[in-house]
């Protein structure tokens, strides 16, 4: 029996998700210094709430790639990539805004605050939200690719903003890492890169499904063209 | 535990509908693609 290696990588990627679960569940320790069972129970949010924020930004820091190899070669591949990570990234985006607001309420006593990190989260959010509307409202692919990848490079600015944002600002969301700390402790550490892993491979099988579709999508518009050319 | 159990969903519910999308588009266009090569064969024919 002949197995392809997208099946592969779906399985693969379908354990290490089950995986990350039962860590994140079940063997990841109670966190320290909660005051309530709602934040104990709510501190283990954190492990696929980070997860889908890095899957987010990584997703965003492709079409940052996608676009500026569009530019530079003005080759179809780089545009497609582009689009399929914003489309991948976007999703990923929410469940992030959301997740975080559920964490919120029993962290903070509140669903949501206008705290610089969740501010530029949400700008960053609407750039790409936009990024999709945008392209879908131009007709002539040649110049909505050009246009996607200007916009692809020039969104870009906003995902280091936001990554830094808990940084440079007064914020209440917290650091996990900085230069010199680290915010977990070491039998959180496990949980949280195996998580951080099993969503990278995640990102990736979702991505090559939607490369896909626009290959294909591409192939059914050029047998279009043939076919009418030939009615003519 | 409910705040957990939301934030979960939240994610299966994100991520499933996302797999469903594609699926659902890639096998349209899959269909699609048949009908045209059949169309295009058969104009090469007569």
């Amino acid at each position: 029996m002949r197995v392809d290696r997208i099946t592969v990588l779906n399985v693969v990627t379908a354990i290490a998700i089950l995986a990350a679960l039962y860590l994140a569940l079940i063997q990841a320790p109670d966190p320290a210094n909660v005051d309530s069972e709602a934040q104990r129970y709510a501190q283990r949010i954190i492990y696929f709430h980070i997860s889908n924020a890095w899957v987010g930004f990584f997703a965003f820091l492709v079409t940052f790639l996608g676009s500026v190899l569009y530019l530079w070669k003005g080759e179809r591949r780089w545009d497609i990539l582009a689009l399929s990570s914003v489309e991948v990234g976007v999703a990923f985006m929410t469940a992030t805004i959301i997740t975080g607001s559920i964490w919120a309420k029993p962290a903070w006593n509140t669903w949501w605050t206008w705290d610089p990190r969740l501010t530029t989260s949400t700008i960053t959010w609407l750039i790409y939200v936009s990024y999709l509307m945008l392209r879908s409202a131009l007709d002539d692919p040649a110049r909505r690719a050009r246009f996607a990848a200007v916009y692809g490079v020039a969104g870009f600015v906003s995902v280091p903003i936001t990554f830094f944002a808990i940084r440079w600002w007064r914020t209440i969301h917290p650091v996990l890492f900085d230069a010199s700390n680290m915010g977990l402790s070491p039998n959180m550490r496990f949980p949280f890169f195996f998580s951080l892993g099993a969503f990278t491979l995640l990102y990736f099988t979702i991505l090559i499904q939607r490369v896909r579709v626009e290959q294909l999508a591409d192939r059914v518009a050029q047998l279009k063209a043939s076919i009418s050319a030939s009615i003519r | 535990m409910g705040y957990l159990v939301a934030a979960y969903a939240v994610f299966w519910v994100i991520t499933f509908g996302l797999i469903f999308s594609i699926s659902a588009r890639q096998r349209k266009l899959q269909q699609e693609l048949e009908a045209l090569r059949e169309i295009y064969t058969r104009q090469g024919r007569a």
